[in-house]
């Protein structure tokens, strides 16, 4: 009887996790090799300044000291980190340099670097540099950045980088003649993703061979090589990027960043193995920082609440300089702040501006969280205006399946189009709402019990994924009949083994016990790769898996119809046997006496689009401006899961990281542009005692139309929707006092100054 | 300065500077790499081990602290290919993704639950609300915990 496997769908416990809880996982720290120098990195301690001279004699002469490297050895030229997302002309003059030679413009930027026998040795090269900074008046916010109080570049006119415009139907004319507007300004606060593994790179060059290993990549390892190839002067294929167990990516980690180059260098420069591990205090003014974005913006509404336009402007804060993905949250705030509604008149501007902080990147929803926030926020406040109930007034707005595929906002000036591909919206909204027990819950809006008061919100979201445009997978018949799966995808904590093994054995038809191995993460292993972001693996890797395993099975029945003497369409694979129609059969591990392998690839230029709602019971105390979070329900359809199990942590994990978003996290800088949160004691954290209440629930319906796995990304979801909410429910709560939240994070302290405000004013 | 120590079951004696943390004493003098790094200030518990019975963040502690001290790591919780109760109940629950903050997790749940083998739900969050995890939101960790309460019950929560 033939077997046909089912793992796809199945919640399977995972096979990273055999290592891991034994503490036998590989991170790159991890590694240790013969003769290796560790480097620790000087970096600025002014936020806008010019150098006038560093001075590393002393530290040359220290004991165990091996180099300290400045700009000066860098060459004439000094290379910098060029955008990999929309790659704009517009953008190049803003491009981080790996060093800093004549000006420093953030708290954290490289000025030197020392190479000792020990790390402790290379911090204390480190502390005995001497530099003098000319300092300069620092951009500390957005709002200074255009006031040109200072200009970042001395060459540029003004400090915007970019003017993004999302434009849909004509909202001049929608606006001319509509029954009900309503303007308001919100914001979002600067924080960062925080994965718990410091970034590290181990580097070692091979002069003879001139070829280079660098240990500790994630995330999009061909794109990095090729920064690196460039910027080294060296082949592309001259270089191998090795990707051990990651400790958390969330779009930050595995980004190019200067020791990307740094590190690699000095393993050249000094022609010995060199190692760098962040301190956290360095990751936390280093690593790309993300979410600081403000929004004037404006709604049209008929009086029965159907959306007619939205227009307005958002200022997004990119700190010192456009790094690789840096503008990616700029876009997604304007092309979608309509989210899964019907908006269709639009005209979003969105200004990219400079500021003498650390650049930014994206982080798990770049832009989606902040411009959900944006427009749920607006929403409850127009449902409000109109007399409308919150619940009615997304049902009536939300895109209908009849509307699919729904063309959303364009994008100038590259001129960037989006679709949203399938799916029923008021399906997951009703889910959630019938989860979370509204009908009862509603009943507790603004009533005070025990000196708290009660407030609930829901909201809606989508969540895109899949970025094209290429994944590669390559699958091997070893010998003994297993199959070894070599990806082009990245991993980053997210399960990627298992669910691949999965996805590999159904289509092989064989147990999943007999997938040999996923390899992932080696330049290596696969002709090209695209990596890991955008909620890319799953739709783009494996769907690449699913046409190599078709290929493979070609290979394995044309070899089969060689020995058995048929044709190769007649030979049935199954129970890891070719089987011909004359009963004669042999097995995959005879087939295989040499290994047959095939490569597969996925091409997709579109996106999935997730979707779903959250609902949040907060209780206010009006005494401290604590909120307690009652219950949270998310719900989120994917399409086609793959394992409910992964699929789960990611959206109750990626929740309680949006909680922290809402209610504690920021990244605090003072008017000099010093970062005030450079430890885990000053940057909150959402901890085990924090949260205790939330409920994930997973639908799969409406596959994918635009991959055969009919799957869509889903790693996102979790986090979009929670500032919303979050804030919804606040208002919901202190309705009573007419408080409504335009700013994040709602941290007691600003949860009061609301109130107080809210009192004063009634006065 | 040569110190003696025992790290899970084994007597060591090793040459550290004065100024060298636990952590980094055992991830890189004695290679059990399985203790993370994640602040080095005390805040994120990944470098939890456990000296003398109690959880201890290693990062904050000297290595010559651990002179004539009893350590174990999470390399020492399972001496064998198989699981513990407490390691096998994280990953049914799925309390793990990136698994970097997870031997700190373990062996401050071992800690606990050793201690104190009916503790309730509260309780677990109390201890581990010391540990930051970045990936689970935390639920799944303090299911796994929970599960794992009976076999420390029954004595022990000692690997397979």
């Amino acid at each position: 009887m033939r077997t046909v496997n089912s793992f796809v769908g199945q919640p399977i416990e995972r096979l990273e996790d055999l290592r891991l809880v034994r503490g036998r996982g590989q991170f790159v720290d991890d590694l240790a090799r013969k003769d290796v120098l560790y480097a620790a990195v000087l970096r600025s301690s002014v936020a806008h300044g010019r150098i006038r001279s560093i001075d590393v004699s002393r530290a040359e002469k220290m004991p165990g000291v091996h180099a300290v490297i400045t700009a000066a050895d860098l060459g004439e030229k000094i290379p910098v980190v060029p955008m990999r997302l929309q790659p704009l002309p517009d953008f190049e003059p803003f491009a981080q340099p790996v060093m800093a030679r004549d000006k420093v413009r953030y708290v954290g930027e490289a000025l030197a670097m020392a190479l000792a026998d020990s790390p402790a040795l290379a911090e204390d090269a480190v502390g005995a540099i001497d530099v003098d900074i000319e300092p300069l008046p620092a951009v500390a916010n957005w709002q200074s950045a255009l006031n040109k109080h200072a200009l970042l570049f001395d060459d540029k006119p003004s400090n915007v980088s970019m003017l993004f415009r999302a434009v849909l139907g004509d909202a001049a004319a929608a606006f001319n003649d509509a029954p009900y507007m309503r303007r308001e300004r919100f914001s979002t606060q600067r924080h960062t993703a925080l994965p718990m593994e410091p970034r590290g790179v181990l580097a070692e060059w091979d002069a003879a061979r001139g070829r280079l290993t660098v240990s500790g990549a994630a995330k999009v390892l061909f794109a990095n090589r090729r920064i690196l190839a460039k910027q080294m002067g060296i082949a592309e294929d001259a270089i191998d990027m090795v990707e051990y167990d990651v400790g958390g990516g969330f779009g930050a980690r595995g980004e190019f960043y200067p020791e990307d180059f740094l590190i690699p260098f000095a393993a050249r420069h000094c022609g010995r193995p060199v190692k760098w591990t962040e301190d956290r205090r360095e990751h936390l003014m280093t690593i790309n920082h993300a979410r600081e974005a403000a929004c004037e913006v404006e709604i049209a509404c008929r009086r029965d609440g159907t959306i007619l336009g939205l227009r307005g402007h958002a200022f997004v804060d990119m700190g010192a300089y456009m790094r690789t993905n840096g503008a990616v949250g700029a876009r997604n705030i304007a092309q979608f702040m309509s989210g899964p509604y019907r908006i269709p008149n639009i005209d979003l501007d969105v200004s990219l501006l400079l500021t003498n902080k650390t650049p930014v990147g994206t982080y798990r929803g770049p832009g989606r969280f902040e411009t959900d926030f944006f427009r749920e926020r607006l929403f409850d406040m127009v449902a409000r205006d109109l007399g409308i109930d919150q619940v009615e007034f997304r049902r009536r707005n939300l895109v209908r399946e009849a509307e699919m595929p729904y063309t959303v906002a364009t994008i100038a000036p590259y001129e960037s189009k989006d679709e949203l591909d399938s799916g029923d919206y008021q399906v997951t909204l009703d889910r959630c709402l019938a989860e979370f027990g509204w009908a009862d819950k509603a009943k507790l809006k603004g009533r005070c019990i025990d000196g708290r008061y009660q407030g609930v919100a829901v909201v809606c979201f989508i969540e895109g994924g899949a970025a094209g445009p290429k994944e590669s997978a390559r699958l091997v018949l070893e010998s003994d009949g297993t199959v070894t799966v070599y990806m082009g995808s990245s991993g980053v904590g997210q399960g990627l083994e298992t669910a691949f093994a999965q996805i590999a054995a159904d289509a092989m038809e064989m147990p999943m016990e007999r997938i040999n191995r996923v390899l992932h993460g080696s330049t290596a292993y696969v002709s090209d790769g695209y990596g890991a972001y955008h909620s890319r693996s799953i739709v783009m890797g494996g769907s690449a898996l699913l046409d190599a395993a078709k290929k493979l099975r070609e290979l394995m029945r044309a070899e089969a119809a060689r020995r058995l003497n048929c044709g190769a369409d007649q030979v049935v694979l199954a129970d890891e046997r070719a089987k011909a129609p004359d009963g004669k059969s042999v097995s995959w591990a005879e087939l295989a006496s040499e290994p047959l392998a095939a490569e597969g690839a996925f091409h997709n230029h579109k996106h999935t689009w997730s979707y779903g709602a959250h609902a949040a019971h907060v209780a206010v105390d009006a005494k401290t401006g604590h909120v307690a979070l009652v219950d949270y329900v998310a719900v989120e359809n994917c399409g086609r899961m793959i394992n409910p199990l992964t699929l789960k942590g990611q959206l109750v994990g990626a929740a309680v990281q949006g909680l922290g978003g809402a209610f504690m996290e920021h990244l605090v800088y003072d008017d000099n542009g010093q970062l005030l949160t450079g430890s885990l004691a000053d940057y909150l954290v959402p901890t085990a005692s924090d949260f205790p209440n939330i409920r994930g629930f997973m639908m799969e319906s409406h596959p994918s139309p635009i991959n055969p796995l009919g799957a869509k990304g889903a790693g996102e979801g979790g986090i979009i929707s929670v500032g919303g909410v979050i804030a919804n429910a606040v208002a919901d709560a202190l309705s009573s006092f007419g408080v409504e939240p335009r700013d994040l994070p709602l941290t007691p302290g600003a949860v009061w100054q609301l109130l107080q405000n809210a009192r004063k004013a009634a006065e | 300065m040569a110190i003696k120590f025992e790290v899970n079951g084994e007597p060591v004696e090793v040459e550290v500077e004065p100024r060298m943390s636990l952590a980094d004493c055992l991830r890189h003098k004695l290679r059990l790499t399985g203790t993370h790094v994640g602040c080095e200030h005390g805040v994120c518990g990944a470098c939890t081990v456990l000296v003398d019975g109690a959880a201890v963040r290693s990062c904050l502690m000297l290595a010559v602290q651990a002179d004539g001290a009893k350590v174990i790591t999470v390399e020492g919780l399972s001496r064998d290919e198989g699981l513990t109760p407490l390691q096998a109940s994280f990953r049914k629950h799925h309390a793990l993704q990136c698994g970097f903050c997870t031997p700190g997790m373990i062996t401050t749940a071992h800690a606990l639950l050793s201690e104190e083998p009916d503790c309730d739900a509260d309780r677990v969050r109390e201890v581990l609300s010391g540990n930051l995890c970045r990936c689970t939101g935390y639920i799944s960790i303090v299911e796994a915990v929970l599960d794992a309460r009976a076999a420390y019950q029954r004595g022990g929560g000692k690997g397979a």
